[in-house]
Parts: structure tokens; C-alpha cells; sequence
């Protein structure tokens, strides 16, 4: 059972007058076999959070905690914790190596473990694991271009899970699928919650899709988390007026759009 | 690849190519070394002829077989000048690559004003320290291309190191070496090998310049750029001579850079004329339409030259002042048959229609002076992505006032008063100060409202939107709509709403119409989505989750045929 | 949906101004290291030479009383640091020292030569970018509408082939046919213009071709543009299209990758010049190199290291004028 604590964390880009500040003092937790839904909108710093839970972004202040575990410090104890908290990108065709076969980028996944498997031992794994995502593991030998975006997305899935980790970080994984592909990943990952009991953080700009995922939801704008809590509460009775705003503006199917409302 | 070789006429061009001039390095010297370097004085500097095609020199050995034997040392010292090109450019970018970021930023500097000198003077620099002989050439011109591949290497190995896959690798605890050679390596070395063989290319026109300048082969060796420059010399007497190594040189040059085209794998594909091929006017037009479109195909051609029909056999009616909304997943030929409701395919479009008009105007063929300028003050576009459908080096204002001062006859001053007014309308502030600014001085959304200001310059009747609001924030999305909504209110114009957010177009639009793969599955007042009978449009509006989606239950899904497709 | 949003909303003039010097010092500064660099290296290039340089030139036969008179006169006798601080303030006054063979000062002799080597080098590098850029535009256009389909290979060919011929022979076709076939122009010397044609010409022609066809590809790449759509979609008439609309926006990228061409067509001088026997400093590095005349060499280098460096500097600015965007984001 694995928690993943963001502790007032502060990421900035850019010196002097150019500096931006991504992420402005956010606290997040997303709890043990659960799945936190964190959105927002272009520059609101949600990636800017998964990346540095992985050690892609360094936190200028603030620390990112798994079990206890500081992510972001440079000791050996974080680095292999960091291993344990795995993330799947959005664009299917740049995240799998375009002239390495699929099978090999799921084996990968097990450098994570820190253990040594025998071939026969890796084989079956890869199997098993693009079993688990709906592949058929006979294509394993296949490069990623035989593979629709979809199948792709699937085959990232299975490559972050051969990792065994703690926790999966989802970062706009469906943005880039067409919506009855969508469905299908959503399903997925909706299935290996429950075989797996995944800690997740699920991040994405579609307030519906990330009410579907999840079981607590944050909502961050310019660098700030400004709501969170269970997704009922705050997707039904929202306190912050940006999140009713997002909520307003989200169309519903076969209603006319309110345009009138206010504008900025 | 030895497919592609065996192929194609270009492909076939050099491998014979490649044959003869590895035939001449190999036998060359023992075939026609004899008839190269018998000294036949009374047969010297003849013309070219039947017996001698170049002609002889002045020691009366034949020319042709002196090109014929110089290919030997021509190439070998290509091949040695390119092989320490590559060896140092490699060794010296993967260097690069590896240093820590300070050092590696000294080096790539260093590398980048190496590059700035030509290769010619580098080469002249290097000659002066090693001589002017074939070696000393060897080393100069294979010193001067060093540069070129350390930066290549620096350049393909710093883009695959910032690729997705490599940083998930990296999450994985790859260790940088096994990344560097599972990774980074297998995929720069196509681009690289590409390079070289078109590298070779220019070493080789290299060597010819230095021992032409008298600075390469010494005498009594010589090569190619040798024989050119004892050629130049009695260019009066007999211009064979110094054409025919020339002709070695630039057929060989030639050689290797096609054989560098050939290993590349993009290469330009060839594109058909457009050709408007007309199915007969089957349909009555309907009296009261705006646009009418009856049976349309629209084909593109493949990689191997065929046709491919995208969409077919499309009927849409657009009325004036309606607004209607098609919806579809990609591939499914909505922008497609959007474009060519607008007449704005490209040439490779192959566009067959019963009927594709606008208000009376034949959408499939060239449009008249007259017909031209309905079209730019009736029809207005708005396209996804509002950073590059805005020419990025005119002002806001230019793009605006355009059509007016073109179509509508309007002077500089009251096309800009125009501009401000529509600016104003679709909610833009200070228009004043916005309108000399540059596109890329505008946010995403208000890119997207200066495009509907545009449509509103002429008198719209039918606006085309394709995904307008898709690379948009929700609440941006929002400001958009209205906008849109607004200029309709204006104008009285109709719409013509691309999207593949069924939810969306269902809330804008009056009329639904429902594609998938080239065709029209459905049609549907937007306000009785849920009398839909077609299993596609069902599964479209169920499969995507919205705030009332159960999460207990797993989302309906259409088919599998959707995710198992290939993509071409 | 990672990006940021760009929300450039009010960029004042003052921050474009201060983008613009920011890229214009950026890129004088890198001249500046790139010619101390040059400098550097073309002082040490007699210390390279392996071996004992002054033997090199002389000869194993040369008097030991000739090779000690050269070798004060180069100053190998004094210390390395010495020497560089005179060579470097000898510089400073326009002194580059005395040149071996004709016993006279470099700087007198490559100031003689120099304006015949600029003449050239000026008028083909006019002659390269102003024939490209209509030849570009035109060939794409035409290649884009697919209309003629026959005309459109053969022009692109001709280009092709003319990439391919490097310019000493082309410079001896053009004495073969046009001056010593058709005795249209002379085919060597230096003086009245109808000498410098020929040069000029063969110069001009391969830089011309591969401008050319950087030009023939960007234009088909902004042809393709969304917003070249957007300008088709107001049906404006086609010189508006590829004049207004598509022409601005390939001349920064045409220049960029162009710029390696228009360098190396200053460096092309060496050839051309020896070829039609002109007396500028191209045509002295050949024999300056092989009689091993260093002091020669070192300042032909340098003349054309400040050549090389004022052409790409005078892109450069060309990028600032016409390009503000590009240059801003790059500071």
C-alpha cells in the first residue's frame, strides 16, 4: 500500500524576467489504492506535477513523498523509490521506440523491479502483461508502427505496469485518441485498478473523464490547486468559482450551449 | 532496401553506377593500366577520337584510360577522407552528448564555428601542416568534414534523447549506456548512414578542387582533379581533356548523392494532375439551398501512385441561415468533405460530384473574376489550429482589411474601420492596439475570434468551421462559440461545424450530421439525439463518458474494429 | 495540452527592440571569438608544420646561412609568447609581416588584391540570391498547381545537374565553349567587365541552383500552410497568394540554410580566381602554400576567415530585418 504526497511543491522555469512559475506551492495526496483525477487547463501546471514526481522537473521548494520516501532529493533511497512511481505519456507514437519491438519495450518495464530474470522468465512476463492490456501477445516481435494509437496507448500501459509500481501516473493518456478508443483505455484502466489495486494519479483537461476514473479529483489553475477533495463533493457541489466555471462551460449531450454566460 | 535498389529506374541507375565504378577501382589499374602510362610521343595530344575518346596527353598516353585508372585513387582517397570525417565527427559528437552541461556547451559552440568556415578554407589550413600531398590532402579534406558530423551526431542524438520513449526508459533505471546503444544509437544510424554516402559526394568534388589546385596527388600519381588540371592546361588544343575527368567526377558525384537520396527513406512522392472528373448533374438543385452537395468522392493517391477514395458518395444540404454540425471520429472525411463544400482541396484532390455548389456557383472548377469575388465575401473559414491558419508575418490588421480592399472596393481607411468594428464584435479588446500586432502576439482563443472577424470583412453567408474550438481550453472554447454564435446573429450567415465532440456539436448546432469512414451514417435534429437508430451514432454519444456516466459500469464501446485498425 | 499557453498579450516595442540587440550582440560576439580563434590558429599553423617549417620551405639543399636569416625573419628564434604579442600588435597597426618570396608586406599585397576578390564575390553572391529567389518561387508554384508536369522535371534537372558541377569546372566548360568555342568572352585575365563575366558566372551558378531549390522547398512547405488556406479561402488572386501571403515567410528559413551556400561561394573565389588566372587573394594561396611563403599564408587566412565571418554576419542581420520573430525567440 503506497501514498503519494506532494508537500507544498513550487516548480519554476526560467531566470530573471523571463521566470515563470509552473507550479505555485500545490499539495496534493493521492491515497493508497485510489485514484486521484487532477485537472486543469494548458498551463495550469498539472504535468508539470507528474513530471516531477518521476524526476523529469526539479522542485525548486517542497518535496514530493512517497511511503515517507522524499522523490526529489538525489540519494540512492530516492532514486529507487522514483522507480516504484511510473508514468504513461500522452502521445502514444513518441513514447514507444519506433525500431524496437513492442515486446521488448514492455521488457523493459522490468529493469524497474531491480531483480534479473531468465529469457523464459522475461517472455512470459511480457505475455502476461500484454494479456493483461488486451494484446495479442503473439504480436510481441511487432514494431510500434503496425500498432494503432489505441494499441499503442495500451502497450505503454503494459510497459509502466511491468515496473511493478507503487503508483501510475496518467498524463492526458486519451487526449490523443479518438473518443471510441478512448473508451476502450478508460475501460482498461477501470479493469487493472481493480485486479491490481493501483495507486493512481489520473491526469487530464476533460473534467468528465477524470469524474470517471476517479475517486478523489483536484482541480489546479495557474500553478495552484485550488480545490480538492472526494469527486462527488466537488464535482457536484463545487466551493472554488473556477471550478463551476469549468464545469459550466463542459457541453452536455443534447443541450443547447449556455453562451450567454459571462465572459473574461 | 535492395528492393527499392532493384525497383525503381532511379534505383537501378545506381546500382549499375555503383558497378561500374567499383568494376574501375578494382580492375582498372591491370586493364587499361597499360595503355595509361606507355609514353607514344609521336601520338601526343591527339583530339579526341574513335581510338582515344578524350584524347592523348602530351606524352601521347590515351586520356580515357588514364580517367579509367585514376578512379582507383579518386575513390580510395574518398573513402579514407570520409572515414575520418565520420570517425571524428562521431567520436566528437558522441563527446558532446556525454559531457556535462557546461563543457558540452563549449563544445557544440566550437563545433558550430568550425561550421561557419567553408570546408575549402579548413582544407587549405590543413594542407599548409601536412603538405600538399595525396595524404596530406587526405587528412585536410577528412579533418575539414569533421565538423559537419559531429553535428549531425549532436544534433539526431540530442532529438531521440528528448523523445518520449527515452525518458520513459529513464524512468525505468535504464542506465545511460544501455540506453545510449538500445536507444539513441539504433535510431541515428539510418539518418547517419544517409548522410555519409551523400558526404561522400562532396568529398569526393573536394579532392578533385585540391589536386586541381595543384595542392591534392602529386605527379606522377594522379587523380581525377589531376587529370582536370593538366587538362585546363591545354584546354586551346583539345577541351576533352579536361571534360572528360569532369565527366568522372561529376557522374561519380551524382552517384553518391543519389545513392544518399535512395537510402533515405522519405522521398518526395510524385502528384497527379488535378483532373474534376464531372458524374452528370443528377440531382435537381434544391431552390432554396445554399450549398448543395450530392454524391461526393473524394480521392487522394497513395504512396504507390493509386487512388484512394476517402469519402463516398456524400449528400449534404446546407440551408440559409442553418446551422449544422457533422461529427465524426478521424478518417471519417469530415474536414474533407468540409474543404470541398469550400472549393479549397489541394491539387492532388481528385473531386467527383453530382452536384457541389454554393448559392449557384459550381464548387469543382475554376471560378470566375466574378464568381471569385462572391466567394471571398460570402464564405468565411475558421480552422483548428489558430497559431498557423494566421499568416505569422502580417499584421492582424492586414489579414482583416484584405478582402475588403480586394473584394469589396473599399480604400485603406474604410477597411480599417471595418476591421476595428468586427474586432469589436467578436469581443476582442483595444482592437486599435490589436490590430497592428502580429498573430503570435494573440492567445489561442482570441487567434480563433480574429479569424471569425475576418469572415465577418465580407457579407458571410455560409461560415465553415473545422474543429475550430478542438486545441482550445474548455472555458476558451466557450468565448469562441460565442463569438461564432454572435457573428451568426449579425449576419444571418449559415454554419458549417466540423467537430468530433458529439456533445458539442449537439449543444450548437440545429442540424446533426454523423460520419464515419467516408460516409454518412445518420442524420438528426440535434434536439432528438436520443431517437438516434444507427449503432454507430448510439455507441458515439454513450461511449464518452459525461457528468452523469455511471462509474460503476464500464463504458459501451463500438465495435473493435476502430482500435484494431492500422493506421496507414 | 502540456504546453503553456502563449499568452504574448502585450510585448511592448521597448522588449522587441531589446531582442533584436540582444541576438545582434549575441551574434558579434561569436564573430569576435570565432576571429581571435582564427587569429590563434594561423599564428601556431608554422608551429604545426611537423618538422623544422623553415627546412620545409627552403629545402634540404637551402645555405645554413638563407635558412638562419628566414628563421629570424619569421622570429622562430624568439620565444613562442613573444612572438604571438608582436604578431597580434603588428596586427592591430595592419602589419602582417613581410612575405617570403616577393620580400614585400603581406598587408600592402592582399590590399592591393583585395577589392578584385570583393568585386567578385559581391556581384555572384547578388547574382546567386537575386536569380534564386524568382527562380524558386516560380518553379514551385508550378510544380504545386502540377499543371506542367514535363517542364516542371526538366527545370528541376537542370538544377539538379547544376548542383552537381563544382565550380572550377564549371569555370573550365565555360572556357571551352563560350570563350574558346565562341570567343563570347575572354578566358582569363582581369580589368574590362566583360573579363569578369565568366567568373562571376561560374561562381554564381551552383550557389544560385541550391538557393534555388531551397527556395523551390520551402515554398511548397508554406504552399501547404494552413494559413495559406486561410489566404485561398478569401480568394484572393494569386500574385496576392504567393507575394503577400507565402513569399515573407520563406525568406528567413531560405537564408538560414542558404547561408552555408552564400559562405562557401566566398571560399569558391580560390577556385575561380586560379582557374581564370584574376589576380586577387584567392589566386595567391595556391602558390603562397606550395612555395611555403607562411607569412603570406597567415594573412590570406585571416582575409578570408573576416570575409567568411562579415558574410555570415551579414545574414544575420538580414535574419534581424526580416525575421524579428525567429531572432527574438533565439535570444
Amino acid at each position: 500500500m503506497s501514498t503519494l504526497e506532494f508537500d507544498h511543491v513550487t516548480v519554476r522555469f526560467g531566470r530573471g524576467r523571463a521566470a515563470h512559475t509552473a507550479v505555485d506551492d500545490a499539495s496534493l495526496t493521492v491515497r493508497s489504492g485510489t485514484t486521484l483525477g487532477l485537472v486543469g487547463e494548458s498551463g495550469s501546471g498539472k504535468s508539470t506535477m507528474a513530471r516531477v514526481a518521476v524526476g523529469l522537473e526539479h522542485a525548486g521548494l517542497g518535496a514530493v513523498r512517497l511511503d515517507g520516501v522524499d522523490l526529489t532529493s538525489r540519494s540512492r533511497a530516492a532514486r529507487l523509490a522514483r522507480r516504484r512511481v511510473q508514468l504513461v505519456f500522452q502521445d502514444p507514437l513518441a513514447a514507444l521506440d519506433p525500431r524496437m519491438p513492442v515486446g521488448t519495450s514492455v521488457a523493459e518495464g522490468l529493469l524497474a523491479t531491480g531483480r534479473r530474470f531468465s529469457r523464459a522468465e522475461k517472455e512470459a512476463r511480457v505475455r502476461e502483461l500484454l494479456g493483461l492490456v488486451h494484446i495479442d501477445p503473439g504480436r510481441a516481435g511487432e514494431r510500434p508502427a503496425r500498432f494503432s494509437g489505441g494499441q499503442r496507448q495500451r502497450i505503454t500501459i503494459a510497459r509502466a505496469l511491468a515496473a511493478e509500481p507503487a503508483v501510475l501516473i496518467a498524463d492526458e493518456i486519451t487526449s490523443a485518441l479518438d473518443v471510441s478508443v478512448q473508451g476502450v483505455v478508460l475501460n482498461l484502466l477501470r479493469e487493472l485498478r481493480s485486479a491490481l489495486d493501483l495507486t493512481m494519479l489520473f491526469i487530464s483537461h476533460n473534467l468528465a473523464v477524470v469524474r470517471y476514473v476517479s475517486d478523489d479529483v483536484a482541480v489546479m489553475r495557474a500553478g495552484r490547486v485550488v480545490e480538492q477533495g472526494p469527486a462527488d463533493t466537488v464535482l457536484a457541489a463545487p466551493s472554488d468559482p473556477y471550478t463551476r466555471e469549468l464545469l459550466h462551460a463542459v457541453p452536455v449531450m443534447g443541450q443547447p450551449l449556455d453562451l450567454a454566460g459571462k465572459d473574461h | 532496401m535492395t528492393r527499392r535498389l532493384l525497383r525503381t529506374p532511379q534505383g537501378l541507375a545506381v546500382l549499375l553506377g555503383l558497378t561500374v565504378v567499383v568494376a574501375a577501382t578494382v580492375l582498372g589499374p591491370a586493364v587499361f593500366g597499360d595503355a595509361a602510362s606507355t609514353r607514344n610521343i609521336p601520338d601526343r595530344q591527339l583530339p579526341a577520337s574513335l581510338a582515344h575518346l578524350f584524347g592523348t596527353d602530351n606524352l601521347g598516353r590515351d586520356l580515357f584510360a588514364r580517367v579509367i585508372v585514376a578512379t582507383r585513387l579518386s575513390v580510395l582517397l574518398t573513402l579514407g577522407a570520409v572515414g575520418i570525417s565520420v570517425a571524428g565527427g562521431v567520436t566528437l559528437g558522441v563527446t558532446a552528448a556525454v559531457l556535462p552541461r557546461p563543457l558540452r556547451r563549449l563544445v557544440t559552440a566550437f563545433i558550430d564555428i568550425l561550421l561557419s568556415f567553408p570546408w575549402l578554407l579548413l582544407a587549405l589550413f590543413f594542407s599548409v601542416i601536412w603538405g600538399t600531398t595525396a595524404t596530406g590532402a587526405m587528412l585536410a579534406i577528412g579533418f575539414a568534414g569533421i565538423p559537419v558530423f559531429a553535428r549531425l551526431v549532436a544534433t539526431l542524438a540530442s532529438s531521440v534523447a528528448n523523445t518520449d520513449y527515452v525518458r520513459a526508459a529513464r524512468l525505468l533505471g535504464s542506465s545511460p549506456v544501455r540506453t545510449a546503444m538500445l536507444h539513441v544509437l539504433p535510431n541515428i544510424l539510418p539518418p547517419l548512414v544517409v548522410n555519409t554516402a551523400a558526404h561522400a559526394s562532396v568529398t569526393l568534388l573536394s579532392f578533385a578542387a585540391l589536386s586541381f589546385l595543384g595542392l591534392g596527388v602529386q605527379a606522377p600519381e594522379y587523380d581525377w582533379g589531376r587529370l582536370l588540371n593538366e587538362g585546363a592546361r591545354s584546354i586551346y588544343l583539345e577541351p576533352m581533356a579536361a571534360i572528360g575527368p569532369g565527366i568522372a567526377i561529376v557522374l561519380t558525384g551524382v552517384l553518391f548523392a543519389l545513392l544518399g537520396e535512395l537510402l533515405s527513406e522519405d522521398r518526395p512522392r510524385t502528384v497527379p494532375s488535378r483532373a474534376v472528373i464531372r458524374a452528370g448533374d443528377a440531382a435537381a438543385p434544391d431552390g432554396d439551398a445554399l450549398v448543395t452537395v450530392t454524391d461526393l468522392r473524394v480521392s487522394f493517391p497513395a504512396g504507390d501512385g493509386s487512388l484512394v477514395e476517402r469519402v463516398h458518395g456524400v449528400d449534404l444540404t446546407i440551408r440559409p441561415g442553418e446551422v449544422v454540425g457533422v461529427v465524426g471520429e478521424s478518417g471519417s472525411g469530415k474536414s474533407v468533405t468540409a474543404m470541398a463544400i469550400a472549393g479549397l482541396l489541394g491539387p492532388e484532390a481528385q473531386v467527383a460530384a453530382g452536384q457541389l455548389s454554393f448559392d449557384g456557383i459550381d464548387m469543382r472548377g475554376r471560378f470566375s473574376a466574378a464568381q471569385r469575388r462572391r466567394l471571398g465575401l460570402e464564405q468565411a473559414m475558421i480552422f483548428q489550429d489558430p497559431l498557423s491558419s494566421l499568416n505569422p508575418s502580417l499584421t492582424v490588421g492586414r489579414q482583416l482589411t484584405e478582402v475588403s480592399e480586394v473584394h469589396g472596393g473599399l480604400g485603406r481607411g474604410a477597411a480599417t474601420r471595418r476591421a476595428l468594428e468586427a474586432l469589436a464584435l467578436v469581443r476582442i479588446p483595444e482592437p486599435l492596439r490589436r490590430i497592428r500586432q502580429l498573430p503570435h502576439e494573440f492567445s489561442g482563443g482570441m487567434r480563433q475570434r480574429a479569424m471569425i472577424a475576418m469572415g465577418l470583412m465580407g457579407s458571410p453567408r455560409l461560415i465553415v468551421a473545422d474543429e475550430p474550438t478542438t486545441a482550445l481550453d474548455v472555458t476558451v472554447q466557450r468565448q469562441v462559440l460565442h463569438a461564432l454564435h454572435d457573428a451568426r446573429l449579425r449576419t444571418g450567415a449559415a454554419i458549417l461545424l466540423i467537430s468530433h465532440d458529439i456533445a458539442l456539436v449537439s449543444g450548437f448546432c440545429d442540424r446533426v450530421v454523423v460520419m464515419r469512414d467516408g460516409v454518412v451514417v445518420e442524420r438528426l435534429d440535434a434536439d432528438r439525439l436520443d431517437e438516434a437508430r444507427h449503432p454507430y451514432t448510439r455507441g458515439l454519444i454513450a461511449c464518452v463518458p459525461d457528468m452523469t456516466t455511471d462509474r460503476d459500469r464500464p463504458l459501451p464501446v463500438i465495435g473493435v474494429a476502430a482500435d484494431e485498425e492500422v493506421p496507414v | 495540452m502540456t504546453t503553456p499557453p502563449s499568452v504574448l498579450t502585450s510585448a511592448p516595442l521597448l522588449e522587441k527592440a531589446a531582442g533584436r540587440s540582444i541576438f545582434v550582440l549575441h551574434r558579434l560576439a561569436r564573430a569576435a571569438v570565432s576571429f581571435v580563434i582564427v587569429f590563434v590558429a594561423a599564428f601556431l599553423m608554422v608551429q604545426l608544420v611537423p618538422g623544422d617549417p623553415v627546412r620545409a620551405a627552403l629545402g634540404p639543399t637551402a645555405p645554413v646561412a638563407t635558412v638562419a636569416a628566414l628563421r629570424a625573419q619569421l622570429g622562430l628564434d624568439q620565444p613562442l609568447v613573444d612572438r604571438f604579442t608582436a604578431y597580434a600588435g603588428g596586427l592591430l597597426h595592419g602589419d602582417l609581416g613581410m612575405s617570403i618570396t616577393s620580400q614585400r608586406p603581406v598587408a600592402e599585397m592582399l590590399a592591393e588584391r583585395l577589392p578584385t576578390t570583393l568585386t567578385i564575390a559581391v556581384a555572384a553572391l547578388l547574382v546567386a540570391v537575386v536569380g534564386a529567389f524568382p527562380l524558386g518561387v516560380a518553379t514551385a508554384v508550378s510544380a504545386r498547381g502540377a499543371r506542367h508536369r514535363g517542364l516542371d522535371l526538366a527545370v528541376s534537372g537542370l538544377l539538379g545537374v547544376l548542383i552537381a558541377i563544382p565550380n572550377f569546372l564549371l569555370a573550365v566548360l565555360f572556357i571551352a565553349t563560350l570563350s574558346i568555342g565562341l570567343g563570347a568572352f575572354p578566358p582569363a585575365g582581369w580589368g574590362t567587365p566583360s573579363q569578369a563575366v565568366l567568373p562571376v558566372l561560374a561562381l554564381a551558378i551552383g550557389p544560385l541552383a541550391y538557393l534555388a531549390r531551397i527556395v523551390h522547398i520551402e515554398m511548397l512547405r508554406v504552399l501547404d500552410a494552413p494559413y495559406l488556406t486561410t489566404a485561398r479561402s478569401k480568394r484572393l488572386p494569386g500574385r496576392l497568394i504567393h507575394l503577400r501571403h507565402a513569399l515573407p515567410n520563406i525568406v528567413a528559413a531560405t537564408l538560414t540554410a542558404g547561408g552555408v551556400v552564400l559562405v562557401g561561394l566566398v571560399a569558391g573565389t580560390v577556385l575561380i580566381e586560379t582557374v581564370f588566372t584574376v589576380p586577387g587573394i584567392g589566386s595567391t594561396i595556391v602558390s603562397s602554400i606550395t612555395a611555403r611563403d607562411y607569412p603570406l599564408i597567415q594573412g590570406v587566412v585571416i582575409v578570408y576567415a573576416l570575409l567568411v565571418l562579415g558574410t555570415n554576419l551579414l545574414i544575420d542581420l538580414a535574419l534581424v530585418i526580416l525575421d524579428p520573430r525567429s531572432t527574438i525567440a533565439e535570444a
